[in-house]
Protein backbone atom coordinates (compact mmCIF):
# COMPACT_ATOMS: atom_id res chain seq x y z
CA UNK A 1 0.00 0.00 0.00
CA UNK A 2 1.11 3.26 -1.24
CA UNK A 3 1.90 6.26 1.45
CA UNK A 4 -1.29 8.50 1.74
CA UNK A 5 0.41 11.49 0.28
CA UNK A 6 -2.43 13.62 -0.80
CA UNK A 7 -0.84 14.76 -4.12
CA UNK A 8 -0.51 11.58 -4.88
CA UNK A 9 -4.24 10.84 -3.78
CA UNK A 10 -5.46 13.39 -6.60
CA UNK A 11 -3.76 11.77 -9.35
CA UNK A 12 -4.61 8.26 -8.44
CA UNK A 13 -8.19 9.36 -8.69
CA UNK A 14 -7.70 10.71 -12.17
CA UNK A 15 -9.89 8.33 -13.96
CA UNK A 16 -12.09 6.65 -10.76
CA UNK A 17 -15.48 7.22 -10.83
CA UNK A 18 -16.33 5.72 -7.72
CA UNK A 19 -14.05 5.92 -5.27
CA UNK A 20 -14.54 5.44 -1.50
CA UNK A 21 -11.92 6.13 1.39
CA UNK A 22 -12.10 5.00 4.61
CA UNK A 23 -15.54 4.63 5.20
CA UNK A 24 -17.07 3.19 8.35
CA UNK A 25 -21.02 2.73 8.92
CA UNK A 26 -22.15 2.13 12.65
CA UNK A 27 -25.42 1.30 13.73
CA UNK A 28 -25.30 2.01 17.73
CA UNK A 29 -23.01 -0.77 18.60
CA UNK A 30 -23.02 -2.76 15.58
CA UNK A 31 -19.83 -2.11 13.59
CA UNK A 32 -21.24 -2.55 9.87
CA UNK A 33 -18.42 -1.08 7.73
CA UNK A 34 -15.08 -0.73 8.96
CA UNK A 35 -12.24 1.21 7.79
CA UNK A 36 -13.70 0.49 3.41
CA UNK A 37 -11.68 1.80 0.69
CA UNK A 38 -13.08 0.84 -3.08
CA UNK A 39 -11.88 2.77 -6.44
CA UNK A 40 -14.02 1.95 -9.17
CA UNK A 41 -12.61 3.72 -12.62
CA UNK A 42 -14.87 4.52 -14.88
CA UNK A 43 -16.48 2.07 -17.68
CA UNK A 44 -15.71 -0.80 -15.03
CA UNK A 45 -18.05 -3.22 -13.98
CA UNK A 46 -16.98 -4.21 -10.23
CA UNK A 47 -18.21 -7.33 -8.24
CA UNK A 48 -18.80 -6.62 -4.35
CA UNK A 49 -18.75 -10.31 -3.16
CA UNK A 50 -19.08 -11.38 0.47
CA UNK A 51 -21.97 -13.55 2.61
CA UNK A 52 -25.12 -12.42 3.81
CA UNK A 53 -24.34 -9.45 6.40
CA UNK A 54 -20.89 -8.64 5.21
CA UNK A 55 -21.73 -5.08 4.63
CA UNK A 56 -22.19 -5.08 0.93
CA UNK A 57 -25.28 -2.97 0.94
CA UNK A 58 -24.26 -0.99 3.21
CA UNK A 59 -21.38 0.05 1.62
CA UNK A 60 -23.82 1.12 -1.50
CA UNK A 61 -26.05 2.38 0.56
CA UNK A 62 -23.51 4.79 1.23
CA UNK A 63 -22.14 5.43 -2.07
CA UNK A 64 -26.27 6.11 -3.49
CA UNK A 65 -26.50 8.85 -0.42
CA UNK A 66 -29.21 6.57 0.92
CA UNK A 67 -26.81 6.34 4.50
CA UNK A 68 -24.48 8.68 5.71
CA UNK A 69 -21.06 6.81 6.81
CA UNK A 70 -20.00 7.43 10.53
CA UNK A 71 -16.48 8.60 9.23
CA UNK A 72 -14.95 8.78 5.73
CA UNK A 73 -15.94 10.04 2.59
CA UNK A 74 -16.99 8.73 -1.00
CA UNK A 75 -17.30 10.93 -4.05
CA UNK A 76 -19.02 9.77 -7.08
CA UNK A 77 -17.84 11.25 -10.64
CA UNK A 78 -15.81 13.42 -8.04
CA UNK A 79 -19.05 14.75 -6.04
CA UNK A 80 -19.11 14.51 -2.42
CA UNK A 81 -21.70 11.85 -1.54
CA UNK A 82 -22.65 13.62 1.86
CA UNK A 83 -22.41 17.12 0.46
CA UNK A 84 -23.40 17.11 -2.88
CA UNK A 85 -26.00 13.83 -2.97
CA UNK A 86 -28.69 15.72 -5.34
CA UNK A 87 -25.66 15.60 -8.07
CA UNK A 88 -24.71 12.44 -7.33
CA UNK A 89 -28.32 11.27 -7.29
CA UNK A 90 -28.45 12.55 -11.16
CA UNK A 91 -25.98 10.38 -12.09
CA UNK A 92 -26.69 6.90 -10.77
CA UNK A 93 -29.07 4.50 -11.30
CA UNK A 94 -30.28 2.11 -8.35
CA UNK A 95 -31.62 -1.05 -8.04
CA UNK A 96 -32.14 -2.65 -4.88
CA UNK A 97 -32.71 -6.21 -3.36
CA UNK A 98 -36.23 -6.40 -4.05
CA UNK A 99 -37.86 -5.42 -6.98
CA UNK A 100 -38.89 -1.98 -6.33
CA UNK A 101 -41.60 -1.66 -8.76
CA UNK A 102 -45.09 -0.61 -7.87
CA UNK A 103 -47.65 -3.95 -8.39
CA UNK A 104 -50.66 -2.12 -9.08
CA UNK A 105 -49.13 0.72 -11.54
CA UNK A 106 -48.16 -0.99 -15.16
CA UNK A 107 -44.94 -1.33 -16.40
CA UNK A 108 -44.55 1.51 -18.34
CA UNK A 109 -46.13 3.76 -15.50
CA UNK A 110 -43.38 3.10 -13.50
CA UNK A 111 -41.03 4.05 -15.69
CA UNK A 112 -42.87 7.14 -16.57
CA UNK A 113 -42.92 8.06 -12.83
CA UNK A 114 -39.25 7.51 -12.71
CA UNK A 115 -38.48 9.17 -15.47
CA UNK A 116 -40.37 12.61 -14.28
CA UNK A 117 -38.23 12.29 -11.11
CA UNK A 118 -35.04 12.27 -13.18
CA UNK A 119 -36.36 15.65 -14.42
CA UNK A 120 -37.16 14.26 -17.79
CA UNK A 121 -39.57 16.13 -19.47
CA UNK A 122 -43.52 14.21 -20.21
CA UNK A 123 -42.33 13.62 -23.88
CA UNK A 124 -38.94 12.76 -23.02
CA UNK A 125 -39.72 9.73 -19.93
CA UNK A 126 -42.58 8.53 -22.62
CA UNK A 127 -39.37 8.22 -24.94
CA UNK A 128 -37.37 6.71 -22.60
CA UNK A 129 -39.77 4.53 -21.12
CA UNK A 130 -40.28 3.14 -24.24
CA UNK A 131 -36.86 2.45 -25.06
CA UNK A 132 -36.10 0.60 -21.84
CA UNK A 133 -39.00 -1.36 -21.92
CA UNK A 134 -37.67 -2.40 -25.89
CA UNK A 135 -34.33 -3.50 -24.20
CA UNK A 136 -35.50 -5.32 -21.85
CA UNK A 137 -38.04 -7.30 -23.32
CA UNK A 138 -41.31 -5.74 -21.66
CA UNK A 139 -42.87 -4.05 -24.37
CA UNK A 140 -45.46 -6.73 -25.05
CA UNK A 141 -45.97 -6.66 -20.96
CA UNK A 142 -46.22 -2.77 -20.92
CA UNK A 143 -49.65 -1.77 -20.42
CA UNK A 144 -50.35 -4.65 -18.12
CA UNK A 145 -49.97 -3.96 -14.29
CA UNK A 146 -46.88 -4.94 -12.69
CA UNK A 147 -49.01 -7.44 -10.29
CA UNK A 148 -49.24 -10.19 -13.62
CA UNK A 149 -45.96 -10.39 -13.96
CA UNK A 150 -43.48 -13.30 -13.60
CA UNK A 151 -40.24 -12.69 -10.82
CA UNK A 152 -38.26 -12.42 -13.30
CA UNK A 153 -40.14 -10.09 -15.43
CA UNK A 154 -40.48 -8.04 -12.16
CA UNK A 155 -36.33 -7.83 -11.89
CA UNK A 156 -35.98 -6.53 -15.45
CA UNK A 157 -38.43 -3.72 -15.00
CA UNK A 158 -37.01 -2.47 -11.31
CA UNK A 159 -33.83 -3.11 -13.42
CA UNK A 160 -35.08 -0.83 -16.19
CA UNK A 161 -36.20 1.89 -13.94
CA UNK A 162 -32.62 1.86 -12.99
CA UNK A 163 -31.54 2.94 -16.54
CA UNK A 164 -34.46 5.23 -17.71
CA UNK A 165 -32.15 7.95 -16.49
CA UNK A 166 -29.42 7.10 -18.37
CA UNK A 167 -26.92 6.88 -14.86
CA UNK A 168 -23.10 7.15 -16.00
CA UNK A 169 -23.04 4.57 -12.55
CA UNK A 170 -25.54 1.98 -12.42
CA UNK A 171 -25.65 0.22 -8.62
CA UNK A 172 -27.25 -2.99 -8.17
CA UNK A 173 -27.77 -4.59 -5.31
CA UNK A 174 -27.91 -8.21 -5.11
CA UNK A 175 -30.03 -8.01 -8.60
CA UNK A 176 -30.53 -11.51 -9.26
CA UNK A 177 -30.98 -13.25 -5.40
CA UNK A 178 -34.28 -15.49 -5.30
CA UNK A 179 -34.34 -15.88 -9.00
CA UNK A 180 -34.11 -19.37 -10.16
CA UNK A 181 -31.10 -20.23 -12.20
CA UNK A 182 -32.39 -19.74 -15.95
CA UNK A 183 -33.90 -16.70 -15.33
CA UNK A 184 -30.73 -15.31 -12.95
CA UNK A 185 -28.76 -16.16 -16.51
CA UNK A 186 -30.83 -14.42 -19.05
CA UNK A 187 -30.24 -11.17 -16.51
CA UNK A 188 -26.96 -11.69 -16.58
CA UNK A 189 -27.09 -10.93 -20.63
CA UNK A 190 -28.76 -8.10 -20.13
CA UNK A 191 -26.07 -6.90 -17.86
CA UNK A 192 -23.38 -7.71 -20.28
CA UNK A 193 -25.58 -5.97 -23.19
CA UNK A 194 -25.61 -2.68 -20.54
CA UNK A 195 -21.57 -2.77 -19.71
CA UNK A 196 -20.84 -3.07 -23.91
CA UNK A 197 -22.44 0.85 -23.86
CA UNK A 198 -19.55 1.88 -20.95
CA UNK A 199 -21.62 2.30 -18.25
CA UNK A 200 -19.71 1.55 -14.76
CA UNK A 201 -21.51 -0.93 -12.81
CA UNK A 202 -21.12 -1.56 -9.19
CA UNK A 203 -22.96 -5.10 -8.63
CA UNK A 204 -23.31 -6.59 -5.11
CA UNK A 205 -23.95 -10.76 -4.83
CA UNK A 206 -23.44 -13.35 -3.21
CA UNK A 207 -23.05 -15.30 -6.06
CA UNK A 208 -19.83 -16.57 -6.77
CA UNK A 209 -20.65 -17.71 -10.54
CA UNK A 210 -22.22 -14.12 -10.97
CA UNK A 211 -19.16 -11.86 -10.01
CA UNK A 212 -17.05 -14.32 -12.21
CA UNK A 213 -19.69 -14.30 -15.21
CA UNK A 214 -20.13 -10.11 -14.80
CA UNK A 215 -17.16 -8.57 -13.02
CA UNK A 216 -13.90 -6.92 -14.23
CA UNK A 217 -12.82 -6.69 -10.64
CA UNK A 218 -13.93 -7.73 -7.55
CA UNK A 219 -14.03 -6.46 -4.13
CA UNK A 220 -14.35 -8.94 -1.60
CA UNK A 221 -15.89 -7.90 1.51
CA UNK A 222 -16.73 -9.89 5.12
CA UNK A 223 -17.63 -8.61 8.47
CA UNK A 224 -17.46 -4.93 7.28
CA UNK A 225 -13.74 -5.25 6.03
CA UNK A 226 -12.39 -5.25 2.36
CA UNK A 227 -10.74 -8.18 2.53
CA UNK A 228 -9.05 -8.61 -0.93
CA UNK A 229 -9.36 -7.27 -4.32
CA UNK A 230 -8.57 -7.43 -7.86
CA UNK A 231 -9.55 -9.57 -10.93
CA UNK A 232 -11.45 -12.78 -10.97
CA UNK A 233 -8.40 -15.00 -12.24
CA UNK A 234 -5.84 -13.15 -10.06
CA UNK A 235 -7.74 -13.69 -6.50
CA UNK A 236 -7.70 -17.30 -7.84
CA UNK A 237 -4.18 -17.26 -8.11
CA UNK A 238 -3.75 -15.74 -5.05
CA UNK A 239 -4.28 -19.10 -2.79
CA UNK A 240 -1.57 -20.31 -5.64
CA UNK A 241 -2.03 -23.28 -7.75
CA UNK A 242 -4.67 -25.83 -8.16
CA UNK A 243 -6.00 -29.08 -7.32
CA UNK A 244 -5.25 -32.72 -8.36
CA UNK A 245 -8.05 -34.78 -8.24
CA UNK A 246 -8.32 -38.37 -8.74
CA UNK A 247 -10.54 -41.64 -8.17
CA UNK A 248 -9.39 -45.21 -8.41
CA UNK A 249 -11.58 -48.05 -9.57
CA UNK A 250 -11.24 -50.15 -6.71
CA UNK A 251 -11.59 -48.65 -3.43
CA UNK A 252 -9.50 -50.14 -1.64
CA UNK A 253 -6.50 -48.74 -3.16
CA UNK A 254 -7.63 -45.02 -2.84
CA UNK A 255 -5.13 -45.17 0.44
CA UNK A 256 -2.69 -46.37 -1.72
CA UNK A 257 -3.01 -43.86 -4.20
CA UNK A 258 -2.66 -41.22 -1.47
CA UNK A 259 0.53 -42.28 -0.43
CA UNK A 260 1.80 -42.27 -3.89
CA UNK A 261 1.00 -38.67 -4.57
CA UNK A 262 1.48 -37.36 -1.22
CA UNK A 263 5.29 -38.13 -2.33
CA UNK A 264 4.25 -36.23 -5.42
CA UNK A 265 3.08 -33.27 -4.05
CA UNK A 266 4.52 -32.32 -0.66
CA UNK A 267 1.22 -32.22 0.86
CA UNK A 268 -2.09 -33.86 2.99
CA UNK A 269 -4.17 -35.24 -0.02
CA UNK A 270 -7.75 -35.19 1.38
CA UNK A 271 -9.52 -38.03 1.05
CA UNK A 272 -13.18 -39.62 0.62
CA UNK A 273 -13.41 -42.82 1.05
CA UNK A 274 -16.93 -43.59 0.08
CA UNK A 275 -16.21 -41.56 -3.76
CA UNK A 276 -12.38 -43.50 -3.81
CA UNK A 277 -11.16 -40.15 -4.55
CA UNK A 278 -9.07 -37.74 -3.39
CA UNK A 279 -7.59 -33.94 -3.94
CA UNK A 280 -4.53 -32.51 -3.12
CA UNK A 281 -3.29 -28.87 -3.63
CA UNK A 282 -0.20 -28.95 -6.35
CA UNK A 283 1.61 -26.24 -7.66
CA UNK A 284 0.64 -24.63 -11.62
CA UNK A 285 3.01 -25.74 -13.20
CA UNK A 286 5.16 -28.50 -11.34
CA UNK A 287 4.13 -31.42 -13.85
CA UNK A 288 2.21 -33.01 -11.10
CA UNK A 289 -0.19 -34.82 -12.79
CA UNK A 290 2.25 -36.60 -15.23
CA UNK A 291 4.18 -37.82 -12.39
CA UNK A 292 1.03 -38.88 -10.57
CA UNK A 293 -0.08 -41.01 -13.72
CA UNK A 294 3.26 -42.48 -14.04
CA UNK A 295 3.17 -43.72 -9.93
CA UNK A 296 0.21 -44.71 -10.43
CA UNK A 297 0.40 -46.58 -13.42
CA UNK A 298 4.10 -48.41 -12.17
CA UNK A 299 2.08 -49.44 -8.98
CA UNK A 300 -0.77 -51.14 -11.12
CA UNK A 301 -3.31 -49.22 -9.76
CA UNK A 302 -6.22 -48.53 -12.17
CA UNK A 303 -8.10 -44.77 -12.07
CA UNK A 304 -11.29 -43.91 -12.90
CA UNK A 305 -10.80 -39.91 -12.72
CA UNK A 306 -7.14 -38.08 -13.00
CA UNK A 307 -7.57 -34.05 -13.66
CA UNK A 308 -5.76 -31.03 -12.75
CA UNK A 309 -8.36 -28.29 -11.54
CA UNK A 310 -7.88 -24.45 -11.26
CA UNK A 311 -9.59 -23.42 -8.22
CA UNK A 312 -13.06 -21.97 -8.41
CA UNK A 313 -14.05 -18.92 -6.95
CA UNK A 314 -15.73 -20.53 -4.02
CA UNK A 315 -12.57 -21.79 -3.17
CA UNK A 316 -11.18 -18.14 -2.90
CA UNK A 317 -14.09 -17.11 -1.01
CA UNK A 318 -14.16 -19.60 1.59
CA UNK A 319 -10.42 -18.99 2.24
CA UNK A 320 -10.56 -15.62 2.83
CA UNK A 321 -13.64 -15.24 4.71
CA UNK A 322 -13.59 -16.39 8.20
CA UNK A 323 -16.89 -18.59 8.26
CA UNK A 324 -15.44 -21.46 5.95
CA UNK A 325 -11.75 -22.77 6.25
CA UNK B 1 -38.36 25.46 -5.39
CA UNK B 2 -39.74 24.11 -9.52
CA UNK B 3 -37.97 20.95 -9.28
CA UNK B 4 -39.95 20.24 -5.54
CA UNK B 5 -43.46 21.23 -7.19
CA UNK B 6 -43.14 18.76 -10.32
CA UNK B 7 -41.47 15.81 -8.13
CA UNK B 8 -44.77 16.57 -5.75
CA UNK B 9 -46.98 16.33 -8.76
CA UNK B 10 -45.73 13.30 -10.01
CA UNK B 11 -45.71 11.43 -6.85
CA UNK B 12 -49.10 12.36 -6.16
CA UNK B 13 -50.05 11.30 -9.44
CA UNK B 14 -48.66 7.84 -8.66
CA UNK B 15 -50.46 7.64 -4.79
CA UNK B 16 -53.38 8.57 -6.81
CA UNK B 17 -53.29 5.91 -9.28
CA UNK B 18 -52.82 3.04 -6.94
CA UNK B 19 -56.04 4.26 -5.25
CA UNK B 20 -57.72 4.14 -8.31
CA UNK B 21 -56.11 0.83 -9.28
CA UNK B 22 -57.57 -0.60 -6.02
CA UNK B 23 -61.15 -0.08 -6.26
CA UNK B 24 -62.33 -2.25 -2.90
CA UNK B 25 -60.39 -0.25 -0.81
CA UNK B 26 -61.93 2.56 -2.00
CA UNK B 27 -65.20 0.91 -1.94
CA UNK B 28 -64.62 -0.58 1.74
CA UNK B 29 -63.85 3.17 2.74
CA UNK B 30 -67.00 4.86 1.74
CA UNK B 31 -68.96 1.38 3.15
CA UNK B 32 -67.53 2.13 6.57
CA UNK B 33 -69.08 5.57 6.86
CA UNK B 34 -71.95 5.00 5.47
CA UNK B 35 -72.84 2.20 8.11
CA UNK B 36 -71.95 4.62 10.77
CA UNK B 37 -74.07 6.88 9.61
CA UNK B 38 -76.99 4.35 9.55
CA UNK B 39 -76.32 2.96 12.79
CA UNK B 40 -75.70 5.67 14.92
CA UNK B 41 -78.37 7.86 13.70
CA UNK B 42 -80.94 4.47 14.56
CA UNK B 43 -79.64 3.94 17.89
CA UNK B 44 -78.60 7.40 19.11
CA UNK B 45 -81.37 9.24 16.65
CA UNK B 46 -83.71 8.94 19.19
CA UNK B 47 -82.07 9.02 23.11
CA UNK B 48 -79.99 12.35 22.42
CA UNK B 49 -81.21 15.81 21.11
CA UNK B 50 -78.80 18.22 20.99
CA UNK B 51 -79.61 22.00 21.94
CA UNK B 52 -80.14 23.67 18.71
CA UNK B 53 -80.49 20.87 16.20
CA UNK B 54 -83.19 20.51 14.59
CA UNK B 55 -82.49 16.81 14.48
CA UNK B 56 -80.01 13.93 15.45
CA UNK B 57 -78.99 13.40 11.65
CA UNK B 58 -77.86 17.31 11.47
CA UNK B 59 -75.62 17.09 14.46
CA UNK B 60 -74.25 13.07 13.42
CA UNK B 61 -73.26 14.29 9.45
CA UNK B 62 -70.31 16.48 10.60
CA UNK B 63 -69.36 14.28 13.45
CA UNK B 64 -69.41 11.27 10.98
CA UNK B 65 -67.34 13.35 8.57
CA UNK B 66 -64.57 14.19 10.70
CA UNK B 67 -64.58 11.18 12.47
CA UNK B 68 -64.18 9.57 8.84
CA UNK B 69 -61.08 11.52 7.97
CA UNK B 70 -59.45 10.90 11.28
CA UNK B 71 -59.52 6.96 10.67
CA UNK B 72 -58.47 7.35 7.10
CA UNK B 73 -55.64 9.53 7.57
CA UNK B 74 -53.95 6.11 9.56
CA UNK B 75 -53.76 4.83 5.97
CA UNK B 76 -51.52 7.72 5.77
CA UNK B 77 -48.97 6.21 8.16
CA UNK B 78 -49.76 2.46 6.78
CA UNK B 79 -48.78 3.54 3.29
CA UNK B 80 -45.46 5.19 4.46
CA UNK B 81 -44.60 1.47 6.24
CA UNK B 82 -45.51 0.00 2.87
CA UNK B 83 -43.64 2.33 0.75
CA UNK B 84 -40.78 1.88 3.37
CA UNK B 85 -41.18 -2.29 3.19
CA UNK B 86 -41.12 -2.78 -0.29
CA UNK B 87 -38.15 -0.97 -0.93
CA UNK B 88 -40.46 1.97 -2.90
CA UNK B 89 -38.85 4.62 -0.81
CA UNK B 90 -35.38 3.93 -1.12
CA UNK B 91 -35.94 4.14 -4.86
CA UNK B 92 -36.98 7.92 -4.97
CA UNK B 93 -34.86 8.88 -2.21
CA UNK B 94 -32.28 7.48 -4.64
CA UNK B 95 -33.14 9.56 -7.68
CA UNK B 96 -32.16 13.39 -7.93
CA UNK B 97 -35.71 14.57 -6.46
CA UNK B 98 -36.41 16.84 -3.67
CA UNK B 99 -37.08 14.50 -0.63
CA UNK B 100 -39.48 16.25 1.07
CA UNK B 101 -42.08 15.53 -2.53
CA UNK B 102 -41.85 12.43 -1.25
CA UNK B 103 -44.27 12.77 1.96
CA UNK B 104 -46.10 15.89 -0.03
CA UNK B 105 -47.17 13.26 -2.52
CA UNK B 106 -48.32 10.76 0.29
CA UNK B 107 -50.35 13.66 2.05
CA UNK B 108 -51.80 15.28 -0.83
CA UNK B 109 -52.97 11.95 -2.49
CA UNK B 110 -54.67 11.10 0.95
CA UNK B 111 -56.35 14.70 1.21
CA UNK B 112 -57.89 13.79 -2.48
CA UNK B 113 -59.30 10.63 -1.32
CA UNK B 114 -60.46 12.08 2.20
CA UNK B 115 -62.58 14.67 0.14
CA UNK B 116 -64.15 12.06 -1.68
CA UNK B 117 -65.09 10.25 0.71
CA UNK B 118 -66.15 13.55 3.17
CA UNK B 119 -68.51 14.32 -0.33
CA UNK B 120 -69.95 10.66 -0.26
CA UNK B 121 -70.83 10.98 3.47
CA UNK B 122 -72.76 14.36 3.09
CA UNK B 123 -74.85 12.82 -0.10
CA UNK B 124 -75.70 9.85 2.13
CA UNK B 125 -76.84 12.15 4.77
CA UNK B 126 -79.29 13.82 2.61
CA UNK B 127 -80.86 10.43 2.14
CA UNK B 128 -80.98 10.32 5.98
CA UNK B 129 -83.02 13.71 6.39
CA UNK B 130 -79.79 16.12 6.89
CA UNK B 131 -81.28 19.74 6.14
CA UNK B 132 -78.35 22.13 5.27
CA UNK B 133 -79.24 25.46 5.91
CA UNK B 134 -76.07 27.60 4.71
CA UNK B 135 -75.12 28.07 1.19
CA UNK B 136 -72.91 26.10 -1.06
CA UNK B 137 -70.12 27.95 -0.52
CA UNK B 138 -70.54 27.44 3.13
CA UNK B 139 -70.80 24.17 2.82
CA UNK B 140 -67.95 23.42 0.58
CA UNK B 141 -65.95 25.58 3.10
CA UNK B 142 -67.08 23.18 6.00
CA UNK B 143 -65.68 20.05 3.98
CA UNK B 144 -62.85 21.69 3.06
CA UNK B 145 -61.95 22.74 6.33
CA UNK B 146 -62.67 18.75 7.84
CA UNK B 147 -60.16 17.75 4.78
CA UNK B 148 -57.40 20.59 6.00
CA UNK B 149 -57.65 19.00 9.39
CA UNK B 150 -57.27 15.71 8.28
CA UNK B 151 -54.32 16.22 6.32
CA UNK B 152 -52.21 17.86 10.08
CA UNK B 153 -53.72 14.48 11.08
CA UNK B 154 -51.64 12.43 8.42
CA UNK B 155 -48.39 14.14 9.48
CA UNK B 156 -49.09 13.16 12.90
CA UNK B 157 -49.19 9.23 11.41
CA UNK B 158 -46.20 10.04 8.80
CA UNK B 159 -44.05 10.70 11.71
CA UNK B 160 -45.38 7.42 13.23
CA UNK B 161 -44.37 5.07 10.23
CA UNK B 162 -41.08 7.24 10.01
CA UNK B 163 -40.54 6.13 13.89
CA UNK B 164 -41.80 2.52 14.04
CA UNK B 165 -40.82 1.52 10.47
CA UNK B 166 -43.35 -1.24 10.13
CA UNK B 167 -46.89 -1.33 9.04
CA UNK B 168 -48.20 -3.52 11.56
CA UNK B 169 -46.60 -1.54 14.19
CA UNK B 170 -48.36 1.45 12.90
CA UNK B 171 -51.78 -0.55 12.59
CA UNK B 172 -50.84 -1.26 16.08
CA UNK B 173 -50.30 2.28 17.69
CA UNK B 174 -52.64 4.00 15.55
CA UNK B 175 -55.96 3.39 17.49
CA UNK B 176 -53.98 4.29 20.80
CA UNK B 177 -54.68 8.52 19.99
CA UNK B 178 -57.06 7.93 17.83
CA UNK B 179 -60.24 6.53 19.78
CA UNK B 180 -60.02 9.06 22.41
CA UNK B 181 -59.78 11.85 20.03
CA UNK B 182 -62.75 11.02 18.49
CA UNK B 183 -64.92 9.52 21.21
CA UNK B 184 -63.72 12.48 23.82
CA UNK B 185 -65.08 15.20 21.67
CA UNK B 186 -68.50 16.46 20.40
CA UNK B 187 -68.41 13.96 17.20
CA UNK B 188 -71.75 11.90 18.46
CA UNK B 189 -72.74 13.33 21.15
CA UNK B 190 -72.69 17.03 23.23
CA UNK B 191 -69.89 17.76 25.13
CA UNK B 192 -72.45 19.20 27.93
CA UNK B 193 -73.40 16.02 28.83
CA UNK B 194 -69.95 14.42 29.61
CA UNK B 195 -68.77 14.19 32.82
CA UNK B 196 -66.72 17.14 34.27
CA UNK B 197 -63.12 16.20 33.91
CA UNK B 198 -63.78 14.86 30.45
CA UNK B 199 -65.41 18.14 29.22
CA UNK B 200 -62.06 20.00 30.25
CA UNK B 201 -60.39 17.67 27.56
CA UNK B 202 -63.27 17.02 25.39
CA UNK B 203 -64.29 21.11 25.17
CA UNK B 204 -60.56 22.02 23.40
CA UNK B 205 -59.83 19.27 21.43
CA UNK B 206 -59.32 19.45 18.02
CA UNK B 207 -61.55 17.01 16.83
CA UNK B 208 -64.76 19.39 18.69
CA UNK B 209 -63.02 22.39 17.29
CA UNK B 210 -63.70 20.94 13.59
CA UNK B 211 -66.80 18.93 13.94
CA UNK B 212 -68.09 22.42 15.99
CA UNK B 213 -66.64 24.76 13.09
CA UNK B 214 -68.12 22.09 10.29
CA UNK B 215 -71.41 22.46 12.32
CA UNK B 216 -71.63 25.88 12.22
CA UNK B 217 -70.80 26.36 8.35
CA UNK B 218 -73.82 23.77 7.90
CA UNK B 219 -76.12 24.84 9.53
CA UNK B 220 -75.22 28.36 10.89
CA UNK B 221 -73.88 29.78 13.94
CA UNK B 222 -77.01 29.42 15.72
CA UNK B 223 -76.47 25.82 16.21
CA UNK B 224 -73.73 26.35 18.33
CA UNK B 225 -74.39 29.70 20.09
CA UNK B 226 -77.48 27.32 21.87
CA UNK B 227 -75.11 25.39 23.62
CA UNK B 228 -72.72 29.08 24.81
CA UNK B 229 -70.23 28.95 21.99
CA UNK B 230 -69.98 30.60 18.44
CA UNK B 231 -68.78 29.81 14.75
CA UNK B 232 -65.88 32.52 14.93
CA UNK B 233 -64.21 30.78 18.10
CA UNK B 234 -64.48 27.32 16.95
CA UNK B 235 -63.18 28.31 13.24
CA UNK B 236 -60.43 30.15 15.16
CA UNK B 237 -59.23 27.16 17.51
CA UNK B 238 -59.67 24.91 14.60
CA UNK B 239 -57.33 27.00 12.43
CA UNK B 240 -54.86 27.12 15.09
CA UNK B 241 -54.74 23.41 15.71
CA UNK B 242 -54.39 22.76 12.13
CA UNK B 243 -50.97 25.09 12.41
CA UNK B 244 -49.92 23.41 15.14
CA UNK B 245 -50.51 20.23 14.71
CA UNK B 246 -48.90 20.87 10.99
CA UNK B 247 -46.20 22.37 12.09
CA UNK B 248 -45.07 20.28 14.93
CA UNK B 249 -45.42 16.79 12.85
CA UNK B 250 -44.31 17.94 9.67
CA UNK B 251 -41.46 19.02 10.72
CA UNK B 252 -40.27 16.37 12.52
CA UNK B 253 -41.73 13.94 9.58
CA UNK B 254 -39.33 15.89 7.18
CA UNK B 255 -36.30 16.01 9.83
CA UNK B 256 -36.69 12.38 11.12
CA UNK B 257 -37.15 11.31 6.98
CA UNK B 258 -33.51 13.75 6.25
CA UNK B 259 -32.08 12.04 9.26
CA UNK B 260 -32.07 8.13 7.35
Amino acid sequence: MAAQNPSFESLASGDAIIEARNVSVNFGDVHALIDASLTVPEGQVRGLLGPNGAGKTTLVNVISTLLSPTSGTALVNGFDVTKQGKQVRSIIGLAGQYAAVDNLLTGRENLEIVGSLYQLSRSEAKAQANDVLERLSLTEAADRPVKTYSGGMRRRLDLGASLVGRPKVLILDEPTTGLDPRIRIELWDFLKDLVTEGTTVLLTTQYLEEADALADEITLIDSGRVIAEGTPSALKEKIGGSSLVLATRNSAEIAEAARLVAAIGNAEPVIDEDKASLSMHVDSDSGAIVQAAQALDSAGIAVSELALQSPSLDEVFLRLTKGGN
Amino acid sequence: MIGFFNDMKTLTRRNLLRLIRTPEVLIFSTIQPVLFVILFDSVFGGSISPLGFDSYTDFLIPGIMVQTAMFASINTGIGVAEDMEKGAIDRFRSLPISRLAILFGRTNADSVRTLAVSIVVVLTGLLFGLRLTENLGSILLGVVLSVLFANSIQWAFVLMALLVRSLEGVQAVAFLPTFPLVFAASTFAPVENMPGWLQVFAEYQPVTTTVDSVRGLFFGSEVLEASGGSLATSITLTVMWIVVIFAVFASLSVWRFSKN
